[in-house]
């Protein structure tokens, strides 16, 4: 077993004309949290949506734990182990909490119509699992209290949570968190950081793309960084926090004058 | 003009506490008091041909001029079935189609075709071959055009229910313009004939049909398949990004939508006996999406009240003559302007069970 889970090797995405990344590689390993950061723009979005299938890449590949999955239709690659969240939530707003959590815990169930309308034992079976399954999420992320609610109604942190636990439904090796953290204040903030970590002690691999420092700095083990499509740097984020090249990524290069 | 205004608004606040104290009651009845509330309501129903005798009950659904039986199984109960077919794929699904009359032309001319034009079958025998050949045209459409989403897929559909009709119209083997006539009736068990004159055993039968499938569909909408559905409905790419064989449930929801929709078509082309491309026309597919939107789409129970309202109102109606379509029209007006989500909407979780939530979601509409 390889240490490596998810190569993202020399991948190139580019819209018509323009370049949203350009040969880009990254590394996630085994039970890491690597952070993925860059000013507005950079690509993270775009590298999230080449590994969920939402892109297929110009060029370069992806493996997943050894397996090219850039031809897999995107429901595959969410089967074989890979799950997300998105940066503007994207919930199923008429579905209740649990129902929300439940279709990310039917991923890996294969009863289908003629189970359902036949009320088989082993869609029941699979029912109950499903469900139980989505309570623990619930729980687990704190937000069980309104499992009935409709997503719509629900406040924005239990929103946020929600997608989380809804990802994790789905049985996944890695998470790919896109902005969790987008719209907290800073006792919200600390609450994710916490979370995140616990999620990884639960043994799930993340991958994180934040935009707030004290997130990313606190959780990650490393830091990729991209800009205008490239990557810049990489390594811990101590070592990447004082890398020259971010830092003026981030606050621009002082005139020559 | 701000009169009228009030009028509106007090007339709304009649209608949601109405609707709201009705779900309220019914939520805090136990469970045995629910099932045996269903069953009065299921007699009810049954007897629903004797209702015109009774005082002012009677005298407010009885249809003047056109023979109430008729009413309830040529019109009431073939909406009522076409609009539970047509929530799975407008209302659950989310798939706008506008050529579903086509489905329904399918399952009336496979009973047409096999019981009176090419063969000599039995209803009975005609009755599964139809739904199942509804479903297989459901899948031919279907595999094509469910890559499309949203307008497109409706002009797709829009196209398919047309193409039904003219491909009747114009094939000889189908009967051409003249249709095809003596189509067999379900056959008679006991006292219960199926002639020309008495249309009451063909509402217990419709009736029936409607139970079974109400009942099927209550499955299919609590379960993993429902699930998907209504995800889809509510956003594609995230429940594909969940994990959602979007495509396959999509594939589903219209062939039995067209299951339906051809179930449907038998039991009208059995009733009736003669069938003919102009029962089929465009306005069919409207006014069954009418009867989805305006009962309340997504809510199996708001299609069904759906359909008899359009089905019942223009029958009752018919004495005002020419001006019944307007007061049809007003009706569909009203309706949309006061419960924008249909007469019974979508409730979700635990809306359901508080009418205090339904009462402030139509404050804040």
């Amino acid at each position: 077993m390889s240490d490596v889970l998810l190569e993202f090797s020399n991948v190139t995405m580019q819209f018509g004309g323009v370049t949203a990344l350009s040969e880009v590689t990254i590394d996630v390993h085994r039970g890491e949290i690597l952070g993925l950061i860059g000013p507005n723009g950079a690509g993270k979005t775009t590298c999230f949506n080449v590994i969920t299938g939402v892109y297929s890449p110009t060029s370069g590949g992806v493996l997943f734990d050894g397996k090219d999955i850039t031809k897999l239709k995107r429901f595959q690659i969410t089967r074989s182990g890979i799950a997300r969240t998105f940066q503007n939530i994207r919930l199923f707003s008429q579905m209740t909490a649990l129902e929300n959590v439940m279709v990310g815990a039917d991923t890996h169930k294969s009863s289908s119509v003629p189970g359902a309308l036949l009320r088989t034992k082993h869609q029941r079976h699979e029912e109950k699992e499903s469900r139980d399954r989505a309570m623990e999420l619930l729980t687990f992320m704190g937000i069980a209290d309104r499992y009935d609610s409709a997503a719509r109604n629900l406040p924005y942190g239990y929103q946020r949570r929600l997608e989380i636990a809804r990802a994790l439904a789905t049985d996944p090796q890695l998470l790919c968190l896109d902005e969790p953290a987008a719209g907290f204040n800073p006792a919200e903030k600390q609450e994710l950081n916490e979370l995140i970590l616990k999620i990884r002690a639960k043994g799930y691999t993340v991958l994180l793309i934040e935009h707030d420092m004290s997130v990313v700095m606190n959780v990650s083990d490393r830091v990729v960084v991209l800009d205008f499509g490239r990557k810049i740097a990489e390594g811990l984020p101590a070592q990447v926090q004082i890398n020259p090249d971010v830092v003026a990524a981030y606050l621009g290069v002082p005139d020559a004058s | 003009m701000s009169s009228l205004l009030s009028v509106f608004t007090k007339f709304k606040v009649f209608f949601l506490d109405t609707f709201g104290g009705l779900s309220e009651k019914w939520y805090s009845l136990t469970k045995n008091q629910r099932y045996s509330a269903w069953g009065l309501v299921i007699v009810a129903v049954y007897l629903a041909p004797w209702w015109p005798k009774l005082p002012v009950i009677g005298w407010i659904v009885n249809t003047p001029g056109t023979n109430f039986e008729s009413v309830l199984t040529d019109q009431v109960l073939i909406y009522v079935m076409v609009a539970l077919g047509l929530n799975v794929v407008v209302g659950l699904a989310g798939l706008l189609d506008l050529g579903y009359v086509g489905f329904y032309a399918v399952g009336a001319y496979v009973t047409a075709v096999m019981t009176s034009q090419h063969w000599n079958l039995p209803w009975l025998v005609a009755l599964p071959v139809a739904v199942i050949v509804s479903m297989l045209f459901g899948l031919v459409l279907g595999t094509p055009t469910l890559r499309l989403r949203g307008d497109y897929l409706a002009i797709v559909t829009l196209g398919f229910g047309e193409i039904i009709r003219l491909s009747a119209k114009n094939l000889e083997w189908l009967g051409a313009s003249r249709g095809i006539s003596k189509i067999k009736h379900p056959p008679s068990f006991g006292p219960i004939k199926f002639g020309v004159l008495d249309a009451k055993p063909y509402y217990f039968l419709a009736l029936t049909f409607v139970l079974i499938v109400m009942f099927f569909l209550h499955r299919l909408e609590n379960s993993r398949v429902g699930r998907a559905w209504t995800a889809v409905r509510e956003d594609e790419d995230a429940a594909e990004l969940m994990g959602v064989n979007t495509y396959k449930f999509k594939l589903w929801a219209f062939a039995i939508g067209a299951g339906v929709g051809g179930l449907a078509g038998a039991q009208y082309a059995g009733k009736v006996s003669f069938i003919s491309p102009d029962n089929f026309p465009l306005q069919l597919s409207i006014l069954f999406l009418a009867c989805v939107v305006l009962g309340g789409s997504g809510n199996m129970y708001g299609a069904i009240v759906g359909g008899v309202m359009v089905a019942w109102l223009p029958e009752r109606f018919r004495n005002f003559t020419d001006k019944r379509v307007l007061v049809f029209g007003i009706a569909l007006v009203l309706v949309m302007v006061f419960r924008p989500e249909g007469l019974l909407p979508r409730r979700v979780g635990a809306e359901r069970r508080k009418s205090k939530a339904i009462d402030e979601i139509g404050a804040s509409s």
